[in-house]
């Protein structure tokens, strides 16, 4: 048989597009064996974990810590109602939805408080020269890669009765006795903008530097006030680094332990120290697991939220 | 741009921004000062000294958790920067292709939930299979370290990669060096930053840790971090504040080699 030129070429590009699939299946091979190890890693003790978690939710406590293998409910049913031990009838518990309503309102606060403080200090920064920004950048930043139990015990020895400020309140002679801060909810809420400040500084920082300054100009061209350039150009603008920063300070807050621990005197529980006590001295880790559940589920339901909002303003601007 | 009228001023912002400089830094710097104080009221400033440097030195129970703490951090910063490497190398300069975003959102699990519900989580998986197969140790703890490493070492190492171009890696290709000896010889070398920040990052959060290790810890596993929360919860004392300071310099000397390597990444 005669061999001919158009054979040939045929042949050819398919053994190139034959080669090129072996390529492919060899690189494709590569990357999850790259990618097998933290993947694994992850998977068995990152989010196997979480599965654990599920199902201890829908078991009975042991009795000396663990759980027993009994399906039950009553995980869930505790966090919101308590049974009579006489008549089994149910009446709302108002302890954990307080402490949980305590914990959203607290976060809240304290994701406002460092707004507050981080917008303008984010627009400060913002502002300097271009080769001063990083180093302003560094000194906000570094707080928060130092340790968290650290800052929050120097901040407890700065606010108790024998503290800083109320020995120079009452050295001053401005106060007769100290004032009590520490174990109080303002304690938690100044250590909650204290810890997690920088959250809310970086995103804003972030769209801020990219503001337009033909527009701030242009508001002043147009007889602009001082503040209605802020109210009406420049917070619209910085929009997408408020709602980052406040996701960022928000989520962290409600998780918080140490802040509430230390500075709340564990009296003033959080979701945390509550969910933490489970698996401590209360011996109930089904309810400890069904509450962090329920943590897990507001912080999901923040982020998707968040997620939807900015894809949406993406969107909008093009 | 007009210079006499100042576009960006806003009255008052330069003092919040001072203001939160001084929140930020001033409980820390007063933690600092008194620890070097030679008084035992931690109030009153009597005179400088090094007594609750020595006395922290001498005290078995923080030598040994300082140990542990060394020990924790360094095992979960090198497997967790190795896997994170291997990770980033992966999902870095190519196509996108099926299972690479699970694949992202995987590695960044660690940091989507709050630390608390990772902590029981993790101690209610250990549990069981302590229960099931009866062995105990640190290894837990230094599993859970790694897990949550590898995301944070896995962010500067991505970066480095996505600013480096596959042109230099083309070259030694053409000039037939194996795949192999292309990584050793020119990825690897060029990557050193990205590496040394991801790891520097993930000894410090190691380093750092408390509600993971609180939770996951067996009896006698205690670190730094721990040591110090119980002694808080013990009652206030000078030594306190010297170990704090020593955790203190660590993390910063840590964290100054992790921006002065970004800076280089930068250029």
């Amino acid at each position: 048989m005669a061999i001919t030129d158009q054979d040939i070429s045929l042949s050819a590009s398919e053994t190139l597009t034959h080669a090129r699939r072996v390529d492919e299946q060899r690189k494709t091979r590569a990357r999850w064996a790259l990618l097998s190890p933290a993947l694994i890693l992850i998977g068995l003790f990152g989010l196997m974990p979480l599965s654990v978690t599920l199902v201890y939710s829908f078991l009975k406590p042991g009795s000396f810590g663990g759980v027993e293998w009994v399906f039950s409910l009553d995980a869930y049913v505790q966090f919101i109602a308590q049974r009579d031990i006489f008549d089994d009838t149910l009446s709302i518990n108002w302890s954990y939805l307080s402490i949980f309503s305590r914990s959203i309102g607290l976060s809240l606060g304290a994701t406002i408080g460092a707004l507050i403080l981080g917008f303008p200090t984010a627009y400060f920064i913002a502002s300097k020269p271009a080769d001063q920004r990083n180093f302003w950048l560094f000194l906000i930043t570094l707080p928060f890669w130092t340790n968290l139990l650290i800052r929050t015990y120097a901040m407890l020895l700065i606010i108790r009765d024998q503290g800083v400020i109320n020995t120079g309140l009452m050295s001053l002679g401005i106060t007769e006795a100290p004032i009590e801060i520490l174990y109080t909810d303002t304690a938690v809420f100044i250590g909650l903008i204290y810890s997690y400040l920088p959250f809310m500084v970086l995103p804003l920082y972030a769209s801020l530097e990219k503001l337009d300054l033909r527009l701030i100009e242009a508001a002043y061209d147009l007889y602009a006030s001082r503040f209605r350039v802020l109210t009406n150009v420049i917070l619209p603008l910085a929009k997408p680094g408020i709602v980052a920063g406040c996701i960022l300070v928000f989520i962290p807050g409600l998780g918080a332990y140490i802040t509430p621990e230390l500075l709340g005197g564990g009296k003033k529980l959080m979701i945390g120290n509550l969910i933490a006590i489970q698996f401590g001295s209360s011996r109930n880790w089904p309810f400890g697991s069904a509450a962090a559940l329920i943590l897990m589920a507001v912080v999901m339901v923040a982020l998707l939220l968040y997620v939807r909002h900015s894809t949406k303003e993406g969107r909008s601007h093009g | 741009m007009a210079k006499r009228y100042d576009l960006r001023r806003q009255t008052g912002f330069s003092q919040v921004a001072w203001f939160c400089i001084f929140m930020l830094y001033a409980p820390i710097l007063l933690l600092v000062l008194f620890s070097f104080n030679d008084n035992r009221s931690v109030v009153k400033w009597t005179e400088f000294s090094f007594r609750w440097y020595t006395e922290a030195f001498a005290n078995e129970g923080i030598r040994a958790a300082a140990v542990t703490s060394l020990k924790l951090a360094l095992v979960a910063s090198v497997f967790g920067t190795i896997f994170a490497t291997m990770a980033a190398l992966a999902t870095t300069r190519t196509r996108p292709y099926r299972g690479m975003n699970l694949a992202y959102a995987v590695i960044n699990q660690p940091l989507m939930i709050p630390e608390i519900v990772t902590a029981i989580a993790s101690l209610s998986l250990f549990a069981l299979i302590k229960q099931i197969t009866g062995v105990t140790g640190i290894g837990y703890l230094m599993l859970a370290h790694t897990v949550f490493c590898i995301p944070f070492a896995y962010m500067p190492i991505r970066a480095r990669l996505e600013d480096m171009t596959l042109t230099l890696e083309q070259a030694a290709a053409d000039l037939y060096a194996s795949p192999y000896r292309v990584f050793w010889e020119v990825t690897f070398p060029l990557l050193i930053p990205g590496i040394v920040s991801g790891a520097m990052l993930a000894f410090v959060v190691s380093l750092d840790d408390v509600i993971i290790t609180l939770m996951v810890a067996g009896p006698g596993e205690t670190t730094l971090p721990i040591f110090i929360l119980g002694a808080i919860r013990r009652g206030i004392t000078p030594e306190i504040n010297a170990v704090s300071t020593i955790l203190l310099a660590v993390s910063i000397l840590f964290v100054a080699v992790f921006f002065l390597f970004q800076r280089r990444n930068k250029k």
